[in-house]
């Protein structure tokens, strides 16, 4: 009877499924059509199947959004506004990775079955990390999208490079899921329950009791989050990854796991470890006093400062933007740390603006890996005057990474601040840290634009570069609502606002 | 009457901007011409703004209102009153004649005036703007094409330069996001009851609630905003950008520079930090320091000055040590002083970009600017000659021209102080003209008399497009040398009205706390 009770209740969670079941249904068929035309030149079919899927659990994923709050599957996963809105974001950025791969010719004459197939089978690890509400549900999705993305980094099989990626990618993640997965130990045997609510509900309790207990907890359990997020001091494996992998997936891997380890590390807290606040309904307090959140406001003080003075001293474009991206979940942390409505609304903002802008940058890195073989910033010299459109665009994702106005980056770096502000006094210090991390950031992302547009190509390679048309639309599409939404995001921010939504649980 | 012609005047240059852009590259002189056209508009409509501007009223004029971004009542709120229509006039001038000067340039035409119509779009909106967010943005617009105009078109250490300037600035604005930030979340809106980024609201000290009534946060806003505005004045010790960028700054764009951009530190604090924490303004060790920081100004920036030997460095340090004068003009709270601070702020950015000018001139024919080097050039060039004259006497003061008035008034004003004590300051602050008057009359006798350097004898005489840059300011120095009130009569009710209000505001809100 227990079986069949839960039974119903899962079948009945089905058509709450339906974008991840489109995810399931695409990489089977990509398994499949990849077996049928074995010998057969077939990436451009896959391709297609790859997004045509991807769009197709997008509009899924959009329909949802009536469907309301609710609990799936025995209360392992959740749909809510919020999981919906990293469900989008994942989405939009396979979509992107699928379109680059097709345009780059990094992947070009390699079979590219498996590569979609583990794309996607990434993004339905994503979908769960963004939708889980039970410690186990959560250490299978994490595992889920590492595995898949040990693979997918190592994917360029001769390559020295990408071998190495995939290896050291393997090795911190088994590290860092290890330690989390112990953090999860000391909370299950501290409160007997895997269910982030009824966590919430018997910590205050045990908090009392044993507050240090707790704080380890969370502190192994950080390492978990932030190996995803790459934040200080789990980083490591970022540079290495990032500039092995093939580019079209360095973009991915530095938008798509690390959106997800923030709604993971959202959910955790708001759900597992906050309470909504006595005093103003927008805010949360963390239960018993354990100083997480500080230990987040240092942990993203440390991460955007050691990535941006890291970053300074590359000479390699891609790993200059790993570190940078490093950095960026820096600023990005900032908004979890005050426990208020405005700093996740921050926080999520500025993962928008952060896909935009980070993709273009790597897009911009694809374009020029293509035509001069190298992501050297030393051949970068005089690019602007070889391929104009490129490095405009490449300009404007510069200084949008940076947080210069007119850019999506710099309302993303403003509503952050702002959250910190309000807040009140105790944050004034992270707030100082920031901007100061701006200003150091401005150094190195501008050292690419002088390399671009201050220097002069050399005699022997001043010819202009053939851009490739569908190269340069895809630049267009990103540059237009950068441009545009740092003047006027209204409709961004709305959006994004609707997401602050969480399930809260059946109590 | 044009209406809306503050939103004209601003984003006229953007248009000017995308038909450039749309221009073929090789169309240099049309590019060139579309320039000089947006830009000759503006200095109509400037003309139209001075002619219908009310001097008897200290509201704002010309007032547009949008809002912009709901939620966060950010608005589309420009304005302008006396303080700001002397910058608007400025702006206008100065952008005109740097576009004439930017003639002879022939590298990247297009993107290089593109690049300079945005800059003076960002110029012209920082001086119009009342609403804080807005005017960060412009102020923030501004970085990016002064970044490539120095960097792309400057001199031999050009890139130096550029990331220098574009460090240095974005440092201070950082600093007063965050001060904007402090003041959005604690000033109210007396309309709604909500945040604002309103300046008028903020300016109102009923409106300031929460933090904002501690005294020590009210410092450390002051602080942050004097910061971000003491880097762009620049005041010493922020200031060792300024020489690195004049020098490897093409002509037209040292003239942007020193004519316009150093007013934005002045200007800001007077539209800012003044009126919103008056208080913090008026705390003894800021004032006070805010004056040591001046005289020092001075005195170092013409030290600094008569220690050159390339003729734009000293230009530029000669920048420093006046807008010193600027500050201490502004720091003793009298009518006297304010008015000349702000005239001395337009009087400035007339010479100084006559200066630079003829800078320029003598640049492009010898191709090096050592004061040593050359000699004599008053037998080869004497139009040139008695123009450089002009704006040096006008720099050093001499009267009858236009910088002896604002500095006589910026300096008596702040002798007369009666708020604070400021005569030691002042007597020392002269110093500089004395020591202005020195470095000016050397170089002049080093540079155009003497024997004539041999390697000068063909050196061909200042030409008509150079004439047309130069007779325009030269006119000014002379007609606001004698008549003053031209400029003089937009700015008194407005900043007679601005020292009321920092004077009459209890000088510690709320006791300390």
């Amino acid at each position: 009877m227990e079986f069949g009770h839960y039974l119903q209740i899962n079948l009945a969670s089905l058509p709450y499924f339906i974008p991840e079941l489109i995810l399931v249904g695409t990489l089977l068929l990509l398994i499949i059509v990849d077996l049928v035309l074995k010998d057969k030149p077939s990436a451009g079919w896959l391709s297609l199947i790859a997004l045509s899927g991807v769009i197709i659990a997008l509009i899924a994923v959009i329909g949802q959004y009536d469907l309301g709050t609710r609990s799936l599957f025995n209360g392992v996963l959740v749909l809510d506004h919020f999981s919906l809105f990293f469900k989008v974001l994942f989405l939009a950025a396979a979509a992107l990775a699928i379109l680059f791969t097709m345009a780059s010719i990094e992947l070009a004459g390699r079979p590219v079955g498996e590569y979609y197939t583990l794309l996607i089978t990434l993004v339905l690890g994503m979908f769960l990390m963004a939708a889980s509400t039970n410690l186990i549900m959560i250490y299978i999705s994490i595992e889920l999208v590492s595995i898949t993305s040990f693979v997918l980094a190592a994917y360029i099989k001769r390559a020295t490079r990408s071998s190495e990626a995939g290896l050291k990618y393997a090795i911190y993640g088994a590290f860092s899921s290890g330690l989390m997965l112990y953090g999860f130990s000391w909370l299950y045997g501290l409160t007997g329950t895997l269910d982030l609510y009824q966590l919430a509900r018997s910590l205050s309790e045990v908090a009392s009791q044993n507050p240090l207990a707790i704080f380890l907890s969370v502190l192994f359990i950080l390492a978990g989050f932030g190996y995803k997020i790459a934040a200080v001091p789990f980083h490591f494996w970022a540079p290495d990854v990032y500039e092995g992998a093939p580019t079209p997936m360095t973009a991915f891997f530095s938008v798509g796991p690390k959106a997800a380890g923030f709604a993971l590390l959202i959910r955790f807290f708001v759900s597992g470890m906050a309470q909504p606040s006595l005093v103003e309904s927008s805010m949360w307090q963390a239960i018993g006093d354990i100083h997480w959140p500080q230990l987040l406001a240092v942990i993203s003080a440390a991460t955007m400062t050691l990535g941006n003075l890291i970053a300074l001293v590359q000479n390699n474009v891609k790993r200059l933007l790993a570190y940078s991206s490093i950095a960026h979940a820096g600023y990005a942390l900032m908004g979890t740390v005050v426990l208020t409505q405005e700093g996740y609304f921050a926080t999520l903002f500025y993962l928008v603006a952060y896909y935009l802008m980070n993709m273009g940058a790597f897009l911009v890195v694809i374009v020029f890996q293509d035509l001069i073989g190298s992501e050297k910033i030393d051949d970068y010299r005089g690019l602007g005057y070889r391929a104009p459109i490129a490095a405009i665009a490449m300009g404007i994702f510069l200084f949008s990474l940076t947080g210069l106005p007119p850019t999506v980056g710099f309302i993303g770096k403003f509503y952050l601040f702002a959250a910190l502000i309000k807040a009140g006094e105790a944050y004034y210090w992270l707030a100082i840290v920031g901007v100061l991390n701006s200003v150091i950031s401005l150094y190195y992302y501008v050292k690419i634009m002088k390399y671009m547009f201050l220097d002069r190509p050399a005699e022997e390679k001043a010819g202009a570069l053939p851009v490739t048309l569908s190269m340069n639309l895809m630049l267009v599409v990103l540059m237009v609502p950068i441009i545009l939404f740092g003047l006027y995001w209204a409709p961004l921010q709305e959006f994004t606002r609707n997401s602050i939504q969480f399930f809260t649980g059946t109590f | 009457m044009i209406p809306n012609i503050l939103s004209f005047i601003v984003f006229l240059p953007v248009v000017g901007m995308f038909i450039v852009l749309l221009l073929p590259r090789e169309k240099k002189t049309a590019i060139k011409v579309v320039s000089a056209v947006f830009t000759g508009l503006q200095i109509v409509l400037a003309w139209q703004i001075y002619v219908n501007f009310d001097t008897n009223t200290t509201s704002m004029q010309f007032v547009e209102q949008v809002k912009w971004i709901e939620s966060f009542n950010i608005w589309y709120f420009v304005g302008i009153d006396g303080l700001s229509v002397s910058m608007v006039l400025l702006t206008a001038l100065l952008s005109f004649i740097a576009i004439i000067a930017s003639w002879n340039i022939d590298k990247a035409v297009k993107a290089y005036f593109a690049l300079f119509l945005l800059l003076d779009a960002g110029m012209m909106g920082v001086f119009v703007a009342l609403d804080f967010f807005l005017f960060y943005i412009f102020w923030e617009v501004m970085l990016l094409p002064m970044y490539f105009l120095i960097g792309i078109w400057g001199g031999p250490r050009r890139e130096y330069a550029a990331i220098k300037f574009f460090l240095y600035t974005l440092l201070g604005s950082v600093l007063m996001l965050l001060a904007l930030l402090v003041l959005y979340f604690n000033v109210k809106d007396p309309v709604t009851g909500g945040h604002t980024f309103n300046m008028l609201h903020m300016m109102d000290q009923a409106n300031h609630t929460g933090i904002l009534n501690q005294f020590n946060i009210r410092l450390l806003v002051y602080a942050a905003l004097f910061i971000g505005f003491a880097i762009k004045v620049p005041i010493f010790p922020f200031h060792t950008w300024l020489p690195d960028a004049h020098v490897e700054a093409p002509t037209p764009i040292s003239v942007i520079l020193a004519g316009v951009l150093l007013k934005m530190g002045t200007y800001g604090m007077l539209r800012i930090s003044f009126p919103i924490l008056p208080d913090a303004m008026k705390w003894e060790p800021f004032l006070y320091g805010f004056v040591t920081l001046a005289v020092i100004n001075i005195v170092y920036g013409s030290l600094c000055a008569m220690a050159q030997s390339d003729l734009k460095k000293l230009v530029a340090y000669s920048s420093i040590g006046h807008m010193g004068v600027v500050l201490l003009g502004m720091a003793g709270l009298t009518s006297l002083g304010m008015n000349g601070a702000v005239l001395q702020m337009f009087n400035h950015g007339i010479v100084s970009g006559m200066l630079f000018l003829l800078v320029g001139v003598i640049y492009d024919r010898a191709h090096h600017r050592e004061i040593d080097g050359f000699g004599g050039l008053a037998s080869q060039m004497p139009i040139y000659t008695g123009i450089a004259s002009l704006a040096f006497f006008a720099n050093l003061g001499l009267p009858g021209l236009n910088n002896f008035i604002s500095e006589a008034f910026s300096f008596l004003g702040a002798f007369g102080s009666e708020a604070f004590n400021l005569k030691v300051f002042t007597i020392i602050g002269t110093l500089g003209i004395i020591l202005t008057a020195g470095y000016m009359l050397w170089t002049l006798q080093r540079v155009f008399f003497g024997p004539l350097n041999p390697k000068y004898v063909n050196m061909p005489e200042v030409n008509t497009r150079e004439l047309i840059t130069l007779v325009p300011l030269g006119v000014l120095v002379i007609v606001l040398g004698v008549y003053p009130n031209l400029v003089l009569n937009l700015l008194e009710v407005s900043l007679n009205n601005l020292v009321q209000t920092v004077l009459n505001a209890p000088s510690v809100l709320l006791g300390m706390q």
